[in-house]
């Protein structure tokens, strides 16, 4: 095994919800059960539809929130919140680079502020690092004194990922960094992001709600429903033989740019259960055209081989 | 990018963009013009004021203004009961109604703003705690409240900005809670989290500057607001006391001439009414200009 920089063993973040005067709180089990290892210069994408737990583990990996069970290390330090030592670490991109830059701070003020609070550089040199950073991701100079308003989307996510990388951190989490994108700035990012792993050897931990933009950039991939993983693996094997009928679906879903391909779209019907009130068994079992009775009552454990494991009683060849 | 799109972005961003929208209601202007006009007769009041305000002449009492039958030319707005120039006065007490409204202005947003950053920030009980308190204060109708204040703490200009300060503060923290409040959710706000900004940084350089908008409206209105109430009290013996030339208290002195001398009494009454009638346009524009939600883009 090689350099593991991240692992997550059976993660779990309840939250209280809806508590009222005379009825008690009730629980939502956002992130129930999730293991992975991250290592360095890998990508582990993590894919499932809004409200399955993907944003929590977010939250979780970047130390913003603790788990309620279980244990997450970075680099084989417990990770817990507080703890400066690891702060710079892990960093994070967010979705909506219109929210995630302070709109009153020019960029090079935001570019320099991660070193401003974790480092004793000089303003000479944390501008020298600034100035370095911003040609690596590909702004210009010039850029240094303006506002975030004055960019467009792609750009202000260029700038995202550099104020994520100020700190040279060995792990990003990628919180659906291109789904508020242009298609063309999509790729474009991607291919950034993809550069700067190979350049710094970053371990990328991709949170995505659609398996198409996963396709390139991930080397495994785990797909979650309600809190828990339904099927992870090696990105090729899963893509090229999904065994839980979930990815199957979420696969016929992603579009192909191929009109002579004969098209079999499995479309899931009934909307996402609500995680108060998850279903019994199977968490899949009401959307799912291959249940029995036995996924009604039993929930299936995470099974295969060390390369592919998948949670279903019938499983897809 | 070209130089072309690099001017209009500058177009666009700061200053231009605010004084564009300022000045789109002719309202905010006039309000604007109006009150430097007060702040340049404060500065050089010894130079423009044809006597000095406390001097009694005792052979010109209550002479009716310049353009009257009777009025002098010396006395332009004519003078009060003891024979002081009233004009002169006037011009002093805008120093006065500019002090107040700065002091109180001063008082109440660096306490409300810091007070409502804590609550909005740290929430919880504390939050809970705080905003009972402020809504306790303001159940109380503002000027009673005040003068509760001041007759607690004695009568006396300084005492009564503190009295006004107090009843303003509500106003300021509930406006920054609520800003917090929305602010601090935000994505970069938890990035400079991540980044490792500890919570005074978090509270006064990443979130406080993008809660100013709505404070400093509000902090225009309050202006005027203290100037109305600190004459108010002056007018009820309990804010300035009498030789000062404040407007509030002249008014209070004239009480009794209404009926015989109307020039001691208006014109004091009409410099307090320009000078809020503007600040309160100002306010609007500012209002304007600086709140993005009415902003037509």
């Amino acid at each position: 095994m090689s350099d593991v920089v991240m692992e997550g063993r059976d993660l779990k973040r309840y939250y209280e919800a809806g508590r009222k005067l005379f009825k008690p709180a009730a629980t939502v089990k956002a992130l129930n059960g999730v293991s992975f290892k991250l290592e360095r210069g890998r990508t582990l994408a993590v894919v499932g539809e809004s409200g399955c737990g993907k944003s929590t583990l977010a939250r979780l990996a970047t130390m913003i929130e603790t788990p309620s069970e279980g244990e997450l290390t970075i680099g084989g330090k417990p990770a817990l919140v507080g703890d400066a030592s690891l702060r710079s670490r892990v960093q994070i991109v967010f979705q909506n680079p219109y929210g995630s830059l302070n709109p009153r701070q020019k960029v090079g003020d935001i570019l320099e502020e991660p070193l401003k609070i974790n480092t004793k550089l000089s303003s000479a040199e944390r501008r020298a690092k600034v100035e370095d950073m911003m040609k690596r991701v590909g702004l210009r100079p010039e850029h240094y004194g303006r506002y975030p308003h004055m960019f467009s989307g792609g750009q202000r996510q260029r700038i995202a990922i550099a104020r994520a990388l100020m700190l040279n951190p060995d792990i990003l989490v990628l919180d659906e960094p291109v789904s508020a994108l242009d298609l063309s700035i999509q790729a474009q990012v991607l291919n950034l992001l993809m550069d700067l792993q190979e350049e710094m050897g970053l371990a990328y931990l991709f949170i995505s709600h659609g398996l198409s933009v996963v396709k390139h950039i991930s080397d495994e991939v785990m797909v979650m429903y309600l809190g828990r993983p339904v099927e992870e693996g090696a990105a090729d094997k899963v893509f090229a033989r999904p065994r839980h009928p979930y990815t199957a679906a979420l696969l016929s879903a992603t579009p192909v740019a191929d009109p002579g391909r004969e098209k079999t779209r499995i479309s899931l019907t009934g909307e996402l259960p609500s995680p108060l009130k998850p279903p019994s068994g199977c968490p899949f079992h009401p959307r799912c055209w291959r249940a029995t009775e036995i996924c009604k009552v039993e929930m299936p454990p995470l099974t295969g081989d060390e390369g592919h494991k998948f949670a279903c009683h019938h499983p897809l060849d | 990018m070209t130089d072309a799109t690099d001017i209009k972005l500058k177009q666009q961003s700061g200053l231009g963009e605010f004084w564009y929208y300022f000045t789109r209601s002719k309202g905010a202007v006039i309000g604007l013009f109006v009150f430097a006009l007060v702040v340049l007769i404060a500065i050089f009041a010894p130079l423009i004021s044809p006597h000095m305000p406390d001097v009694q002449n005792q052979s010109m009492i209550l002479q009716p203004p310049a353009w009257m039958n009777g009025g002098n030319g010396a006395f332009l707005l004519g003078t009060d009961a003891v024979g002081r120039d009233i004009l002169s006065r006037l011009i002093y007490g805008s120093r006065f109604s500019l002090f107040i409204g700065v002091v109180v202005v001063a008082i109440a947003v660096a306490s409300g703003v810091i007070i409502g950053l804590i609550a909005g920030y740290v929430g919880g009980w504390l939050d809970a705690a705080i905003m009972r308190v402020m809504d306790v204060i303001l159940a109380f109708p503002s000027l009673l409240l005040a003068l509760v204040l001041v007759a607690i703490l004695g009568p006396g200009l300084m005492n009564a900005m503190i009295a006004i300060a107090l009843v303003d503060l509500p106003h300021f923290v509930r406006l920054t809670r609520a800003a917090v409040m929305t602010e601090k959710n935000k994505d970069y706000v938890v990035g400079s989290r991540v980044a490792g900004a500890g919570w005074a940084r978090l509270m006064f350089i990443t979130i406080l500057p993008n809660c100013l908008a709505p404070l400093i409206v509000q902090a225009t209105l309050a202006f005027s607001a203290a100037i109305l109430d600190a004459a108010a009290l002056g007018f009820l013996g309990m804010g300035a006391q009498p030789p000062t030339p404040e407007w509030g208290t002249m008014l209070a002195e004239a009480r009794e001439f209404i009926q015989r001398a109307w020039w001691v009494v208006t014109f004091p009454g009409l410099a307090i009414l320009i000078t809020v009638l503007a600040i309160n346009l100002m306010g609007d524009g500012l209002r304007d200009a600086l709140d993005p939600k009415l902003k037509r883009s």
